[in-house]
């Protein structure tokens, strides 16, 4: 916002990003989010093609849209497209890193998978999915615990934990609709009670 | 997964590609945040597609597999069912609407990020897009009572895995090796008998 960027990138510099992608793509283990420190390292830090708070802010509008996290690569793309200059350049940075970071590793997922069906009567195939099983819960608590925990003062944020504290009662115990929660916890912050 | 053949023959199906499409479509744009709460909501509790056993067996193949988790998912069920095709409906299906909407948003960002009510707006979903993942993941616990460690154990795995990722922030990759790792050997070694 503050700081704006002029970038002149040639064919080689966007071959080279979408590379960038192709290779996140493979280590995304546990999602995309999971190489975003990475992709800083390399877009904001040694490319110079984004600054820091277009990097932040492409995440925070991500999470805050439907749909899901991996969009905020698109963002990227997006956001370093319009510093080359244009709504069109990003639109295509945009296609070009969701691709890059999409196509490696659904042809992977789509074979692996397959092959897992197809073989799901092995004993190594069912002890690795049951295997892993346990720990899906957790790994789903302790995503939530790291969302609720960035906002970390108790004095302001404590009707925060409060919310999601309830939030989890609800939507653990009753069928209430998602978005009715989302909208509830969305007009509560408006008016400023949270 | 023994039970699978008359489990499979009572539940429901996607009936066509378009079912498919729209589906993963409207469940995108319900999920703020991540999608996987709804994921689990949409297919497992309204539509029964799947059981919450089947659900969190393909969400831990989705989960060690590179790549988005929902993305892998909506792919590996979309695949079951259709074969490629079914599987690159299920990827468009879930990303091509939101990825519209997300663009859309970017740009009139600039126009609307200084209203005050829209970053308050966007903490209090925040919270409670929190406590819907909290709410899935407790849910979720109880299909574990069905699994072969025994859910005690289930239970003791899961509570190492919460306090490395949430609390010590260990890298996930080096905590899916080795408790993950664990977890299957111990699975391999009950499921010989």
């Amino acid at each position: 916002m503050n700081e704006v960027l002029t970038l002149h990138m040639g064919w080689p510099e966007w071959l080279q990003l979408f590379l960038h992608y192709v290779v996140l793509s493979l280590l995304a283990v546990g999602g995309a989010i999971t190489t975003a420190p990475d992709m800083h390292r390399y877009l904001v830090d040694e490319q110079h093609w984004l600054t820091d708070t277009q990097f932040n802010t492409a995440i925070a509008i991500a999470q805050a849209s439907p749909g899901p996290n991996v969009l905020f690569v698109a963002l990227m793309g997006l956001q370093i497209g319009l510093n080359n200059g244009g709504l069109m350049i990003g639109l295509m940075g945009a296609l070009l890193t969701m691709l890059g970071i999409l196509l490696p590793s659904t042809t992977l997922t789509y074979s692996a998978a397959r092959w897992c069906h197809d073989n799901r009567q092995l004993r190594g195939v069912r002890a690795f999915k049951q295997g892993m099983a346990p720990l899906v819960p957790a790994l789903l608590i302790a995503t939530a615990w790291l969302l609720v925990s960035a906002y970390s003062n108790p004095v302001t944020d404590w009707p925060l934990w409060v919310t999601s504290a309830i939030t989890t009662v609800i939507a653990w115990k009753t069928r209430t609709h998602l978005l009715l929660l989302l909208g509830l916890g969305g007009l509560l912050g408006w008016f400023g009670v949270i | 997964m023994q039970s699978e053949p008359d489990a499979l023959a009572e539940r429901p199906v996607p009936r066509s590609l378009s079912e498919l499409f729209f589906s993963f479509t409207w469940l995108a744009l319900q999920g703020f945040g991540g999608v996987l709460t709804v994921v689990q909501r949409e297919m497992v509790e309204k539509k029964r597609w799947m059981s919450n056993e089947e659900f969190i067996e393909e969400w831990a193949v989705a989960q060690v597999l590179p790549g988005p988790n929902v993305i892998n998912l909506a792919l590996m069920f979309g695949g079951r069912h259709f074969g490629l095709r079914g599987a690159l409906v299920s990827l468009a299906g879930i990303i091509a609407v939101p990825l519209l909407l997300v663009l859309v948003l970017a740009m009139m960002y600039a126009y609307f990020s200084s209203y005050p009510g829209v970053a308050g707006a966007l903490r209090g979903m925040g919270a409670v897009a929190g406590g819907l993942i909290a709410a899935t993941g407790f849910k979720l616990l109880k299909s574990l009572h069905k699994h072969p460690l025994g859910f005690r154990h289930c239970l003791a795995l899961g509570l190492v895995c919460f306090v490395a990722v949430g609390l010590m922030r260990l890298p996930l990759v080096a905590v899916l090796l080795v408790l993950g790792g664990t977890g299957v050997a111990l699975s391999y070694r009950k499921l010989a008998r």
